[in-house]
């Protein structure tokens, strides 16, 4: 890959980063009230909020404090949660591998599986597999996934005992090694499943219809026409259908994370997401935007990511 | 610049090309109707409409009014049962439906207002127009608009208004990017060049001959994100984010996560009906597009 399309790249992620800082600075202090009540709740005296002015910089005109804002940020210093009395930082990143184990697992079960049935889908079209995979991918993703964490909630973990209704791990019966590792599957299935849906439908749909476009080409049909195994035709194909797949997959970071915000709300899965609610009632500010700012750039990461990935994948990729 | 005084009536001459396009336009909203999934969304979307304008004949009750017995499962009387305030869940979820339609309509004006605005303006003016306004659109598209909902409500409080603000302004970066790519390719047509030639200004020719072509992609797109826009509001109001005034899909979904082991109807009608609403719209899309896109693939 040119070196110099990944710094080209990089430095494309820069702008959009400080175009974030600065959103993110707007909305504190766009923000009905004053940030001191914010930062020091309601029922603080005027001497604590003079403090927090001074240790905040609050008096200070406001490009200075954006600047000290940004400097802060970019030291990993995101505030202190009022509630946790820690730093905001040391909250999320406690809670950011929960959540990344979560998202991972369903990410990598959709695309396997997605490219599977896909595949399948294109090869039986019109044919009964090929409607019923159809109508599947339809229904699943017109889906809302903490609707489909409900259902699977109260028929599949309620109704039958096969999986664990809620949580990471068995607080009653705590396992170590091997055995906690499985405990720890056995409650990461059913959520990952949940939260794999909507990609899934996605994926299959999408390489799909990549790989009935891809049988018309010509070289398909040449491959085709010398005789060719029809397995390995479809191989061919799908190194040509995979690109715009992986494209759509990365863009879909953000939702993905959104879903898996409430996929954990409905299982109790002690990532972002059940920060993110309890921060909500609590009305943690700090820890609200530090998580904004972390999942964004978390975002923008994972659109980087992709972007690269697919200029490795495709030869023909040579930004100048 | 924009030059919106045109120097000569051209209304006659290129509407010969423009009028053949559009009435192939008409032709293909109806070709909707010939696909299995078309024929699906079209039915869909309509009786999700009527429902959401005929709501107060529908509904049996007031959503807020407690009509029964709380947590009652479902019975003739409450077809889809009672909360645990004695509430009717089925006039929750036909006001529900009224609220998540009237936002996905409210949000999709906006959208394709501001994604049309941007898109012709990048792709007609070409250049550092084009750069900077995509750029932007690079930028609102990779801004979480979940995320950045949540951080809105909760610091700005709940409202509708500006939950429709917010997603109208956050979801038009696709819209406009499907404007840019129609209006590059239709900018260098004949037809538009004829216009031109006869003296009509930028704008006029902008107006009146190239957008009316690249609009029927839009809708297709327009129709996706309002499918999209309600699935976003059913997941802010099911945190608690949603308008406390105002029954809707997200709300009846949230309340019942606290009694889905008692009353799994509370969960199951309201989540059911969100899904009905976001594939009507999808098939509708994916409807318009085969019909106006009949080399599509599938």
């Amino acid at each position: 890959m040119p070196s110099r399309y990944l710094l080209r790249r990089l430095a494309q992620v820069l702008p959009t980063v400080a175009g974030l800082l600065v959103l993110n600075f707007c909305i504190i202090h766009l923000a009905p009230g004053d940030p001191v009540i914010a930062l020091g709740g309601e029922h603080g005296d005027a001497a604590y909020y003079t403090f927090l002015r001074n240790r905040f910089g609050l008096d200070r005109p406001l490009p200075e404090q954006l600047l000290t804002y940004v400097a802060n940020v970019l030291r990993g210093d995101l505030g202190t949660s009022f509630v946790h009395g820690r730093s905001v930082t040391g909250v999320i990143a406690e809670r950011l591998p929960a959540t990344l184990l979560l998202v991972s697992t369903a990410l990598v079960l959709s695309s396997v599986a997605g490219v599977g049935l896909g595949t399948l889908a294109a090869r039986y079209r019109r044919r009964p597999a090929d409607v019923a995979l159809n109508t599947a991918a339809l229904l699943g993703y017109a889906t809302p996934s903490f609707w489909l964490g409900q259902v699977a909630l109260l028929t599949l973990a309620v109704g039958t005992g096969l999986f664990p209704v809620q949580g990471m791990t068995d607080a009653r019966n705590p396992q170590t090694g091997l055995a906690n590792l499985m405990d720890l599957l056995h409650h990461l299935a059913l959520p990952a499943i949940v939260l794999a849906v909507n990609e899934l439908a996605l994926t299959t749909r999408l390489v799909r219809t990549g790989l009935l476009e891809a049988f018309g080409a010509d070289y398909v049909r040449a491959a085709r026409a010398k005789g060719l195994p029809e397995a390995l035709v479809i191989r061919h194909a799908l190194w040509n259908v995979m690109l715009p797949v992986i494209t759509v997959i990365g863009s879909r970071a953000g939702m993905l994370l959104s879903g898996a915000v409430l996929v954990e709300v409905v299982f109790a899965w002690p990532g972002l997401g059940r920060l993110l609610l309890s921060s909500l009632l609590s009305r943690d500010y700090p820890v609200l935007l530090g998580m904004f700012l972390v999942i964004s750039v978390g975002v923008i990461l994972a659109n980087l990511i992709t972007d690269l990935a697919y200029a490795r994948l495709d030869p023909r990729i040579r930004y100048q | 610049m924009l030059d919106s005084t045109p120097a000569f009536d051209i209304s006659n001459q290129p509407a010969l090309a423009l009028g053949q396009r559009a009435s192939e336009g008409r032709k293909g909203f109806f070709r909707i109707l010939r696909s299995g999934t078309g024929r699906i969304g079209v039915l869909l979307t309509c009786g999700l409409l009527a429902v959401a304008l005929l709501a107060g004949r529908i509904a049996p009750a007031d959503p807020f009014a407690s009509v029964g017995l709380p947590l009652r499962s479902p019975t003739l009387a409450h077809p889809m049962g009672t909360d645990d305030l004695g509430r009717d869940v089925l006039s929750g979820v036909v006001y529900g439906t009224r609220t998540s339609l009237a936002l996905a309509l409210i949000v999709s004006l906006l959208t394709g207002a501001i994604g049309i605005i941007v898109g012709s303006l990048a792709a007609w003016h070409g250049r550092r127009a084009d750069d900077a306004l995509m750029r932007i659109t690079e930028f609102v598209q990779i801004v979480p608009r979940f995320f950045l909902a949540v951080i809105v409500v909760a610091l700005f409080g709940p409202g509708l208004d500006r939950l429709v603000l917010l997603l109208g302004l956050t979801s038009w970066p696709w819209i406009a990017r499907v404007v840019r790519a129609e209006v590059l390719s239709l900018k260098q047509r004949e037809f538009v060049e004829a216009a031109r030639s006869l003296g009509a200004g930028h704008f006029r020719v902008l107006l009146r001959e190239v957008l009316p072509n690249a609009l029927p992609p839009v809708v297709v797109v327009v129709s996706l994100s309002a499918a999209s826009v309600i699935l976003i509001e059913t997941g802010l109001s099911f945190l608690g984010l949603g308008d406390p005034e105002v029954v809707s899909l997200g709300y009846l979904a949230n309340n019942a996560q606290r009694f889905l082991r008692v009353a799994w109807w509370m969960a199951a009608f309201p989540g059911a009906a969100i899904a009905l609403a976001v594939l009507g719209l999808n098939l509708l899309g994916d409807g318009l597009n085969d019909a106006l896109n009949p080399r599509g693939g599938r």
